[in-house]
């Protein structure tokens, strides 16, 4: 059964995402992502009985590659489209420590 | 309040985070080093840049198979990677690569040794594959530093049944994999620079009064040492213990569930954590920008043929084959490198505890100097065997061979000819000998009589002696020959 997004659902899903919404916005996402999922939810219909479940859309396997080192970019290409830097280190809003 | 003892049962599972020693990392070709300048080895895939391709790195998949094929597990088959919803800063993808519902290696065992000599069977749940976040640096008052160099680099993640039922097991199985891991050349496991990682889970089960009570699973993130693990251990059980006395109803598993706590090096204590709201809900799904991997039978065995003997295989067998103390089969088994030296020399017709003695001699003393294993300081196995044969025909005393040792290391050369080149060689030469030990009973006429008399002074005077006569060689007589001549000269037999 396609489940039912009400507003609480989203709320919590755009905080998983760290998305901030406004409250008439929530309204609008609930009503498009309840719609997305009776679309999709027309897969349901289909009997998948004895059916081997998919764990990739192509069937390709074992695409490894050697491990010889390649090319890095240097720390100012790297840290070129930063908002914000602190020598070459990336500068972003304060973190708690999890290691404390 | 509950009074008296009750019956405590430790529970504790333990995950360990392993940084793989690959030369790259685990998704795209930057280099896998610690200690380069910040956001040096970064590229657009482990920058989480749009559009880019990951590819997995087959050295990583490989050793992740050795281990937990070393770990007895069901290895290799059909594995998958999972997205997991991770958003900080130190991965900027907004998720982490890992493996959920399809891991590379489950259900396995391992066998710890523990103090008192037992061995302890802990089971092994699943080993997984996962990529490393990046390190936030938190030295500034209004920011904090991200450095990527580590984002990505290749993990595994080992996670335990919680078989382990105290502080010191915990510590013991640690210890272990920390040396299996480095034993399989799968992880360098330095603690200093982060490459092993401890999350134990700890709760109790308490017997009293006829019904046995649970505590809450406590996590205890991110412990970078053998000393804060078993630390934090000890102190969740104290705590847990506390809380349940004070509460034995209300602080239970069914009414609390599961707690993140952190550890505090200062206050050696856990300290609550305020619950990240939802953390737990990661939202795996498949990868879809990395194929699956099939490892069928022919290339498990060949992983497998590389696993070879294990640690405590090859402790038991110095034991028994070596006639080696315990003591030393353990320090010559903390890495294969320097096991498989003595090895070499024994196989080249060297005599185990000559050979022994040297590695764990000048050997151990030089790694210790240099905090390198002692395979490391660039001993080759002709030599130790030829050094360790030259002593047993006593070619060499082992004063000298101490320094041919440190001089053969130096140079790579054959420690017969830096031996002969020195004049460390031993003199065997019976006339010779037999000048020196006539001087020294000559000169010391008072420690002759303590020999002769026999009694209590008697072993020291003849040490005395034979060291006169040693001095007089500059060390270079054959000791047994010398002892063998003071013997015959002084009456035979006293020692």
């Amino acid at each position: 059964m396609p489940q039912k997004i009400d507003n609480e659902l989203v709320r919590h899903i755009a905080k998983l995402g760290r998305i901030e919404l406004a409250d008439e916005q929530v309204g609008t996402f609930g009503r498009q992502l309840s719609a997305i999922l009776d679309y999709v939810g027309k897969l349901q219909e289909l009997n998948t009985d004895g059916i081997e479940p998919m764990a990739h859309a192509v069937e390709l396997r074992n695409v490894l590659a050697d491990d010889s080192p390649g090319e890095s970019l240097k720390p100012d290409q790297a840290l070129a489209n930063a908002p914000q830097r602190d020598g070459d280190f990336f500068a972003v809003p304060k973190v708690i420590d999890d290691s404390q | 309040m509950v009074e008296g003892d009750p019956d405590v049962k430790p529970i504790v599972g333990l995950e360990i985070h392993v940084e793989l020693h690959t030369a790259t990392k685990m998704f795209c070709r930057c280099p896998n080093r610690f200690g380069d300048p910040p956001n040096s080895n970064v590229c657009p895939v482990c920058l989480g840049m749009p559009g880019v391709l990951p590819v997995m790195n087959r050295k990583a998949l490989e050793l992740g198979i050795k281990v937990g094929l070393a770990l007895n597990c069901s290895a290799g088959g059909f594995s998958k990677w999972d997205r997991k919803g991770y958003y900080y800063p130190d991965l900027p993808k907004n998720y982490q690569i890992s493996q959920y519902d399809l891991p590379i290696c489950r259900d396995g065992w391992i066998e710890v040794p523990l103090d008192d000599g037992a061995v302890k069977k802990v089971r092994i749940r699943r080993a997984h594959l996962e990529e490393d976040a990046g390190k936030n640096i938190h030295d500034h008052a209004d920011h904090t530093g991200v450095d990527l160099n580590r984002a990505g680099v290749p993990l595994l993640e080992i996670v335990s049944e919680p078989d382990i039922n105290s502080s010191h097991e915990a510590g013991a199985y640690a210890r272990a994999m920390q040396r299996l891991v480095r034993w399989l050349g799968a992880s360098q496991a330095n603690m200093q620079m982060g490459h092993i990682r401890f999350e134990p889970n700890i709760n109790l089960h308490i017997a009293s009064a006829g019904k046995t009570y649970k505590t809450p699973i406590v996590e205890v993130k991110n412990l970078n040492s053998f000393k804060a693990l078993e630390a934090a251990v000890a102190f969740e059980i104290g705590r847990q213990t506390e809380e349940w006395r004070a509460d034995p109803e209300g602080f239970s598993l069914e009414k609390l569930s599961k707690q993140n706590r952190g550890w505090d090096d200062v206050r050696m204590a856990t300290v609550f954590q305020r619950e990240k709201e939802e953390a737990h809900d990661y939202r795996y799904f498949p990868e879809p920008d990395l194929a699956p991997v099939e490892v069928g039978e022919t290339w498990l065995e060949s992983i497998r043929s590389q696993v070879g003997e294990l640690p405590l295989q090859r402790r038991e067998r110095y034991i028994k084959e070596y006639g080696l103390a315990f003591k030393d089969a353990d320090a010559l088994t903390q890495d294969g490198p320097t096991g498989d030296l003595l090895d070499g020399a024994v196989k080249a017709g060297a005599d185990p505890k000559r050979s022994v003695n040297l590695l764990l001699g000048r050997g151990a003393a030089i790694a210790n100097e240099r905090g390198c294993q002692i395979a490391e300081i660039g001993l080759a196995v002709e030599q130790l065997a030829e050094l360790a044969k030259m002593l047993a025909d006593q070619e060499i005393n082992a004063t000298a061979a101490a320094k041919v040792f440190d001089l053969m290391i130096a140079g790579r050369q054959n420690p017969r000819q830096i031996a002969m080149k020195q004049g460390l060689l031993a003199v065997t030469d019976a006339g010779q000998i037999e000048k020196w030990v006539d001087q020294a009973i000559a000169d010391n006429p008072s420690a002759v009589q303590d020999v002769r008399q026999g009694g209590k002074k008697q072993k020291k005077a003849f040490g005395f002696l034979m060291g006169q006569v040693m001095q007089k060689s500059r060390g270079a007589a054959a000791a047994r020959q010398v002892q063998d001549l003071l013997e015959k000269k002084l009456g035979g037999g006293q020692q």
